[in-house]
């Protein structure tokens, strides 16, 4: 096959891939879209193959690869529990900078498989696009392996940081660059190497002072990475396929973080520099005075809704914690044949991941069309009779609104405290990720109900 | 005078930087997490860097140094691919409307 016609059948499959991004701006679309990248794949590997040509011993090698790497990937995908979907994607970013950094060792050791010249004498552009691609691939790496650990819970969530920390991340980001441009000038493979390792190492290092509830930014940073160095790889290997996939998925990280950032009203940098969410919220603690708080049982909440007209549902990481998405949807079932109108109310930053909530209600047989973002919403709470929190907290504070020293002050919420009355389901009045109190749990019109997320639906259920 | 090749891919790397922009801020907010599945699962295209890195050289040694990179990266990469389509398409199949008898 021509290297121009190859060239033409990877610029089918970047595009094939731009479908599939474009078929996800409606869940009806989205399906179909799905099924171009999956065309779009299946057409860069055929043709690859095909190019290559060489259907020897190697050959039957790499198809053995593929199926074991498939299989496993298709097992993963089918046993994976809706609600572990942060640490999957966090996993599965954590393969594509490996992978991204195999791809370099291997073109920097053979280089003239790939055209690039010889080893000792690699063309300096070449160099330079490998050892970014390899780079950003390892951060990408262990990255994402730190932020699995940190929403699987075997690593703690709270933030690690210590002295010095920005400034070693720094030095060791400006060392990288000094290497890679002593890597162009000496062609010498040890400097290649430590480039890896010193990638490796800032990986962990990056991610480590970021808590748990940051990690919707996390991830999307991770997934923009990933596309950075999926491009640098692109570059290399001259493939265009590659670059329009790198170029789409990085900006798709971005504009995602930026999202995510912008529904904590923080800066990115802010995010990054981590820290937040830590033990230091002496402030708080200490100038709380016992105030008195309202709590009720599944038998008040379950009279308060049935008699209401309408009912608002915020849901939030606590839900998909107490995997209370399918008890949820049998009480709004419940509510709905008794003539209440129910809805749901999502916050950019519910979850752990952005658009982990939808999913989970979507798993839960909640139609989308019940289910609204923040802006959608929020101007329904002034004429909702009950508000029902479950498992959310900091972005239903109203002190983002009302205090400058908080915090969270400045950070979009949902203006649950507008609704007639709240429900709020919590296991008790410990402050949550921020470590604020939240101001709603003291309102008069708010009913505390104090116990874990799915038993207290399920016993609204029942008294329904 | 005649145009460096790379200024062509750096060309069709930034405009593609703008179709992801714009196609990005199109996708609804409830479809962010089978956005951030599918992106992982076409990022692994890099599994022809690996495909090609797996075969080069000659057939009789295939599991040179070089080449076994590239066999670890397709194993890698084909995780990603198969588990990434298949885990949005489990995802996208449960998003439904609602239905009209009721």
């Amino acid at each position: 096959m021509s290297a121009n016609l190859l060239a033409i059948f990877y610029l089918i499959s970047g595009i094939l891939f731009i479908l599939a991004l474009r078929g996800l701006s409606s869940p009806e679309t989205s399906r179909q879209g799905n099924l171009f990248g999956i065309i779009g794949m299946a057409i860069a590997i055929g043709v690859t193959f095909l190019s290559v040509g060489n259907f020897s011993t190697g050959f039957l090698y790499v198809l053995g690869f593929l199926v074991i790497g498939g299989s496993v990937g298709a097992f993963i995908a089918y046993k994976i529990p809706m609600t572990a979907m942060p640490e999957l994607v966090a996993g599965f970013h954590s393969l594509v900078g490996l992978a991204a950094v195999f791809v370099a060792i291997s073109a920097f050791l053979n280089p003239e498989v790939f055209n690039l010249g010889s080893p000792g004498d690699i063309k300096i552009a070449s160099l330079i696009e490998m050892s970014l691609g390899a780079a950003i691939g390892a951060i990408t790496f262990t990255g994402s392996i730190i932020a699995f650990l940190k929403l699987r819970g075997i690593m703690s969530g709270s933030p690690i940081t210590f002295a010095v920390q920005h400034y070693l991340n720094l030095s060791l980001g400006l060392i990288l660059i000094g290497l890679i441009f002593y890597l162009c000038k000496t062609q010498i493979d040890t400097w290649f190497w430590t480039i890896i390792l010193i990638s490796f190492l800032l990986g962990i290092l990056l991610i480590i002072p970021i808590g748990g509830a940051d990690m919707p930014v996390v991830i999307s940073m991770l997934n923009s990475y990933s596309g950075w160095a999926a491009a640098g790889i692109g570059f290399t290997l001259e493939n265009t396929a590659l670059i329009i996939t790198g170029a789409l998925v990085g900006s798709s990280g971005a504009i995602l973080s930026y999202i995510m950032c912008k529904g904590m009203n923080r800066s990115f940098f802010n995010v990054i520099l981590g820290g937040f969410g830590g033990t230091d919220q002496s402030k708080s603690k200490t100038d709380k005075e016992q105030r008195p708080v309202k709590s009720g049982n599944a038998d008040d909440a379950a009279f308060l809704m049935k008699n209401a007209s309408s009912v608002i549902i915020v849901p939030g990481y606590g839900m998909a914690v107490a995997q209370a998405q399918h008890a949820l949807r049998e009480m709004v079932d419940g509510l709905k044949k008794n003539g209440v109108k129910v809805t749901y109310a999502i916050h950019p930053v519910a979850g752990r991941m952005p658009g982990h909530m939808n999913v989970l209600l979507a798993e839960a047989n909640v139609p989308y069309d019940e289910v609204f973002e923040l802006e959608e919403i929020n101007n329904d709470f002034a004429n909702c009779d009950v508000a029902y929190v479950i498992g959310a907290n900091d972005v239903t504070n109203p002190v983002a609104k009302t205090d400058p020293q908080s915090p969270i002050y400045g950070m979009p919420i949902l203006d649950v405290e507008k609704s007639k009355s709240v429900l709020f389901v919590k296991r008790s009045l410990s402050p949550g990720y921020a470590g604020i109190d939240n101001d709603l749990f003291y309102r008069d019109n708010t009913l505390m109900l104090f116990a874990d997320a799915k038993k207290m639906t399920e016993d609204i259920v029942k008294n329904l | 005078m005649e145009i460096d090749p790379f200024i062509f891919r750096l060309s069709i790397f930034i405009l593609s930087i703008f179709i992801g922009y714009y196609v990005v801020w199109s996708v609804t907010p409830s479809l962010h997490t089978p956005l951030m599945s599918v992106t992982n699962a076409i990022s692994s295209v890099i599994i022809v860097g690996a495909i090609i890195a797996a075969l080069a050289g000659n057939s009789v040694n295939i599991f040179d140094t070089a080449n076994i990179y590239g066999f670890l990266a397709i194993i890698l990469a084909a995780i990603n691919i198969f588990g990434g389509f298949l885990v949005t398409q489990r995802m996208l199949a449960m998003y439904k409307k609602k239905r009209k008898d009721k």
